[in-house]
């Protein structure tokens, strides 16, 4: 069966099934592991004492802010969880996103005289 | 990387919005020019692979991580224009569902992690495609470090706006070598992770970059070309 592995054979959306899970894998299993100390310009920010001049973000109070989906108490599943959501998200807002504006370079003139 | 709130002032961050919301525009006008409609799902995953590895914080010094910020692998994938739309969306859902980059900052952010990046690290990347030979070896190569430059590129970008508005009391040089110094060492990250992803992709479905279109497709056939252009 060496012929099915021939890489013309892995198909558009088998490739983007593959990618997805990755993707999710990641997300869930492996950003709880991840590094919590700050990051580059967060280090600077505190390094330089501008850090204090943060304020408190506008929708610091979504159910999901912070990486931390609400009412989930296990921080790895609540992390791994807000992972999969933003994943979920992201793929379907890109998605999304970018079939608009495909279709809006096809058909757009058409579109712009229809009232 | 992602500015919180408050870092920059009001002036700044509202300047750094129109200007983004304006290449945003313009850039979003050009990856539908140029994205095939039966590649749209293959954006949509460009933009959820980005979005999860930007949660994978790697260690970089003592007490610092960074993370891949994605601009300069998603434009090598799937165009420069098409690549920065990508990142865009990760950001909006960074600071929309999950408070990570200020509300305020969303333009600044668009601005050094996605714009920056995919357009800066393209750049990069065709100025290295033009000097290495015509191999896959080299697109990876290529890939790898303009994604490490990008990262440089976009901390360069915040000293700017901090120049511009910061609110802090730190010194620019002092601000600007901190972050250069810094994010170096994130670039490092970058460019492995960029090489790692582009090198998978281009064993699995070599058509599919964007960035190897000069590439023939075929090993056979690209030896050639290999031995040709040496």
């Amino acid at each position: 069966m060496k012929g099915l592995s021939r890489r013309r054979r892995f198909g558009l959306a088998a490739f983007v099934a593959a990618g997805l899970i990755v993707a999710l894998v990641l997300a869930f299993f492996v950003s709880p592991s991840a590094s919590g100390d700050p990051d580059g310009l967060d280090k600077v920010a505190i390094d330089r004492g501008f850090a204090d001049t943060e304020t408190d973000p506008a929708l610091g109070d979504a159910p999901t802010a912070g990486y931390e989906v609400r009412g989930v108490d296990d921080d790895r599943m609540s992390t791994g969880l807000a992972g999969v959501i933003g994943v979920a998200v992201t793929f379907a807002v890109a998605g999304g996103v970018m079939l608009i504006v495909t279709r809006t370079r096809r058909t757009g003139p058409a579109r712009g005289v229809r009232h | 990387m992602h500015i919180p709130d408050g870092f920059i002032d009001g002036t700044t961050s509202a300047g750094a919005a129109v200007v983004a919301a304006g290449g945003l525009g313009a850039t979003l006008r050009r990856a539908g020019e140029v994205l095939d409609e039966r590649r749209v799902p293959l954006a949509g995953l460009v933009a959820a692979f980005v979005f999860a590895v930007q949660m994978l914080n790697f260690p970089v010094a003592s007490g610092t991580s960074g993370h891949l910020l994605g601009g300069a692998l998603a434009a090598v994938l799937v165009g420069p224009a098409v690549g920065a739309v990508c990142v865009s969306v990760v950001l909006a859902v960074q600071a929309l569902l999950f408070a990570d980059g200020g509300l305020s900052a969303l333009g600044l952010n668009t601005l050094n992690m996605a714009l920056v990046t995919a357009f800066g690290g393209y750049a990069v990347f065709v100025l290295v495609r033009r000097v290495t030979s015509r191999t896959s070896s080299s697109v990876v190569l290529a890939a790898g470090i303009a994604a490490a430059i990008s990262v440089v590129l976009s901390a360069l970008a915040f000293t700017l706006e901090y120049a511009l508005g910061g609110t802090g009391t730190a010194s620019v040089p002092a601000v600007a070598g901190a972050m250069v110094g810094v994010h170096v060492l994130i670039g490092i990250g970058e460019g492995v992770i960029t090489a790692l992803v582009v090198g998978t992709v281009l064993a699995t479905r070599p058509d599919l970059v964007w960035g190897a279109r000069g590439l023939t497709i075929d090993q056979p056939a690209a030896s050639v070309a290999e031995g040709a252009a040496s």
